[in-house]
């Protein structure tokens, strides 16, 4: 009975479904407006995304634990100690700044306030201690090591203790503040995200069931025809792709404007971040996700939607 | 319920006309025919086998043996007449060279040819009702069912419209054709179930309207 092969039909479905989406007009303009607002919004959460990613890194690599050596302290001693803190897997990195690299900075912040610098001068000796700034990889792993730090009563090759102190203590609040914003922050804007994005496909698809509770009657025509439910089925989810399709396109060409409008505003906010170089250097995956959930948005969308239509 | 222990049996290249006041239950019969509805009891009987226990694809392909054409026409309206007329074709899987030469052939029967790239908005209830029949018969069906195929239709259309189904059925067609209209049933002289809540109460060789 069937003389035709599978390319034969895929053409025909093809064109039927570019026909459908070309002829109903209005229709499917309306159904690419609210799709481009879902893909606005799947996209606006990349850049959300993107943005907390940097500004979570950026407060993390602000965080660190100073541990002041008293200004007598040995630099072999330091730097026992320095491997020993190296050791440790919480740890990220340790810098040693030397008793003269710390005047060098203290003279170099203070180049224009002469009356410290001469009354540096008048000590004659060099009063500043070595010090050691450690980053731990997480936030909530200072505590560790600042404890491995008390309790390993730190001393040096002679036993007399040479810590004078370590700021953890003081920072603490701070930082146990800190982290637990950033954490809550990454959780809420995932949930929020997620919340905003379902809601939008929900809307979408219920535009797109519209658009085919429109189409009820021809699809009893054509089963009344004979045509099996897949070709039935076919045009519409064409017809969804090509819905899809054509809002994550015109999605991507509303980013362009709007994260170059948005770019000035997040480079003085975020430090460093902006939106509109983010969106160039990343546009072939951003391209991807938001072009990709259109067309599987419309295709579910309009697969399960006509689904319901079909009799037999 | 809308029929009631209803029996008939039709010839191959028969002409039979069902008639009978609204409610009568004739579109249900038809939607039986076409195994739209099941009956809660009893059999329908194309060949030999019976159609309310063919799988989904097998009523397909016994749809695609059966061309129907309705009141309302039902015509995919974003289709223009050449592509409904090849809807049909496609759909039962011949190939582009046959549709391509078929359905100009079949539009010349209905005397249709110049609205061939006319969407069905812009034709009559008469054109549109041509384009139906066309495509009722595009695929060489061994029936025709047709569900009151004039009632929107003036009277001269109405003559157009049953001439061409008396040459399908002159063709070798079997035709089932409902209808309320006397005129239709006196101009065809062929053989007139005549039904009433549910029941067959007439079934005359060669009927006439009569209620």
């Amino acid at each position: 009975m069937e003389k035709v092969e599978f390319k034969t039909k895929l053409k025909r479905v093809s064109k039927a479904g570019f026909f459908n989406f070309w002829r109903s007009g209005y229709v499917s303009l309306a159904s690419v407006l609210v799709m481009v607002v879902t893909l606005l919004v799947i996209g606006s959460v990349i850049f959300i995304s993107a943005v907390l990613n940097i500004t979570m890194e950026e407060l993390r690599n602000k965080v660190d634990i100073n541990v002041y050596f008293i200004t007598t302290s040995q630099e072999k001693d330091i730097l026992s100690i320095k491997t020993k803190i190296e050791s440790l897997p919480e740890v990220s990195n340790v810098e040693y700044i030397s008793r003269e690299k710390a005047l060098e900075n203290f003279r170099l912040r203070h180049e224009n306030d002469q009356i410290t610098l001469q009354a540096l001068d008048e000590l004659g000796d060099n009063p500043l201690g070595a010090t050691l700034n450690i980053k731990a990889k997480e936030p909530s792993q200072y505590e560790g090591v600042a404890n491995f730090l008390n309790e390993e009563n730190i001393l040096s090759s002679d036993g007399s203790k040479i810590i004078d102190k370590i700021n953890y203590f003081e920072n603490r609040t701070a930082i146990d503040k800190l982290s637990r914003i950033i954490n809550s922050a990454e959780h809420l804007g995932l949930v929020l995200s997620l919340a905003l994005v379902v809601v939008s496909i929900i809307i979408t698809f219920n535009t797109i069931r519209l658009t085919i509770y429109i189409s009820r009657e021809e699809i009893s025509v054509m089963q009344l025809v004979g045509a099996s439910k897949n070709y039935v089925k076919g045009p519409f989810v064409v017809t969804g792709v090509l819905v899809g399709l054509i809002s994550g396109l015109i999605t991507m060409l509303l980013f362009l404007p709007i994260s170059y409008w948005l770019g000035g505003m997040t480079e003085n906010f975020f430090i460093g971040f902006n939106i509109f170089s983010y969106y160039l250097s990343n546009f072939f995956q951003i391209l991807f996700i938001v072009v990709g959930s259109g067309i599987a948005i419309g295709a579910v969308s309009s697969f399960l939607a006509v689904r319901k239509y079909l009799k037999l | 319920m809308a029929l009631d222990k209803v029996s008939f049996t039709v010839e191959p290249n028969e002409f039979v006309s069902f008639v009978g006041p609204s409610g009568a239950g004739k579109t249900t019969l038809l939607k039986m025919l076409l195994a739209e509805e099941r009956p809660t009891e009893g059999k329908v009987m194309l060949h030999d086998m019976d159609i309310n226990f063919l799988s989904s694809q097998d009523i397909n392909f016994m749809r695609r043996k059966i061309g129907a054409v309705f009141q309302d026409f039902r015509l995919l309206p974003n289709k223009n007449v050449y592509e409904n007329i090849a809807f049909a074709m496609e759909a039962a899987g011949r190939p582009d060279e046959e549709i391509e030469s078929d359905v100009p052939h079949v539009l010349e029967l209905v005397d249709l040819s110049p609205k061939i790239w006319n969407f069905p908005n812009e034709l009559s209830g008469g054109e549109k009702q041509r384009v139906a029949i066309a495509r009722a018969i595009v695929n060489q069906p061994d029936i025709i069912i047709a569900d009151e195929p004039t009632g929107n239709l003036d009277p001269a259309n109405t003559y157009d419209i049953v001439q061409i189904l008396k040459k399908i059925n002159n063709l070798g067609t079997t035709v089932i054709l409902t209808t309320h209209n006397k005129g239709v049933i006196d101009s065809i002289g062929r053989r007139v179930i005549t039904m009433q809540d549910g029941k067959i109460i007439r079934d005359d060789v060669t009927g006439k309207y009569i209620l």
